[in-house]
């Protein structure tokens, strides 16, 4: 059999596995934009660390802050990224990576508002850092294959988080939302088309 | 004769036809356009028309042409509805289209192991 003809059925599989999987994940994940997330992370951890001793409602306030800031960049890196490639947000893969991705983010909000009302601030780096991680590994399924490591980085650092006073937990928080974002969103920028 | 059908055989190699020793492959879906509408179908339920158009990266007569071929075929379900005033056309994936695959699927696997001389 010559060459050419197994090179052939060689690159139609590999052409049928790069359609199947285009076809079934979500791909505009913005690498830019989560570089920027994580600079603006960076930033919030060194503005937080001060008050996390004297003052944790000013500290959670900081990282709320954080958050709003973080899901508009986000949320707009995300459109442009998603208008540039032609990707439809209503598709079947975008809503099941949406669906996977924001419940673990629902639940992460309830348990930090059950938390505050008890005036515990301490465990609230894990809680963050563990529910984040999950959003990515779960929707990461239905995604680019780093979303999944970038998960099991933050749930790594969630763990840590869990057996450490806030002001440690407050650097964890900046090593997670912002040093994985910074490299993971490189990562995705360069290998990802942006 | 031997000789001959070995020549042959390489003849039909060389002008893109098959080895005789694997079963002749699935010329409607050989083809690269409807390959990936297969192929992309095969991971959804359904996609809409503009999915396939935005997943093929191609344009509309392209995805047109080619699921309609595929549809005479019996490959893909067609069901067309309004969304709001928007006509909406979702493809789906058949019995018939499926086993299609497969058997395209297995076919170039088959090509690869008697390369490999399996």
């Amino acid at each position: 059999m010559p060459d050419a003809l197994r090179d052939h059925a060689v690159d139609n599989l590999r052409y049928i596995r790069e359609t199947m999987e285009r076809a079934g994940s979500f791909t505009s994940i913005p690498g830019w934009g989560g570089f920027t997330i994580g600079i603006t992370a960076l930033v919030a951890t060194a503005i937080a660390e001060p008050l996390s001793a004297w003052t944790p409602r000013l500290w959670l306030i900081t990282w709320l802050g954080e958050a709003v800031l973080a899901s508009a960049i986000g949320g707009v890196s995300m459109l442009r990224k998603g208008k540039r490639a032609g990707s439809l947000f209503t598709s079947g893969p975008a809503r099941r990576f949406f669906i996977s991705y924001f419940a673990p983010l629902v639940v992460g909000a309830i348990l930090t508002a059950v938390m505050v009302r008890n005036n515990s601030y301490q465990p609230l780096p894990a809680v963050w850092l563990l529910l984040y991680g999950t959003a990515f590994v779960s929707s990461g399924a239905f995604s680019i294959r780093v979303i999944p490591i970038m998960g099991f980085c933050f749930i790594l650092l969630g763990l840590l988080a869990a057996f450490v006073p806030l002001g440690v937990g407050n650097i964890l928080l900046g090593a997670g939302f912002g040093g994985l974002h910074v490299i993971f969103g490189l990562i995705i920028a360069r290998s990802y088309g942006g | 004769m031997a000789k001959t059908a070995k020549a042959s055989s390489e003849r039909r190699a060389a002008s893109g036809i098959v080895n005789p020793a694997v079963p002749d492959f699935d010329r409607l879906i050989h083809e690269k356009t409807r390959l990936a509408i297969v192929s992309a179908l095969a991971v959804n339920p359904s996609l809409t028309f503009n999915e396939l158009k935005a997943i093929l990266k191609t344009t509309d007569g392209n995805v047109s042409v080619h699921t309609r071929k595929l549809e005479e075929a019996n490959y893909l379900n067609c069901r067309k509805s309004f969304e709001g005033r928007m006509p909406k056309t979702e493809y789906s994936l058949t019995g018939v289209g499926r086993r299609a695959l497969e058997r395209y699927l297995n076919h170039m696997e088959a090509l690869i192991r008697t390369a490999r001389g399996e």
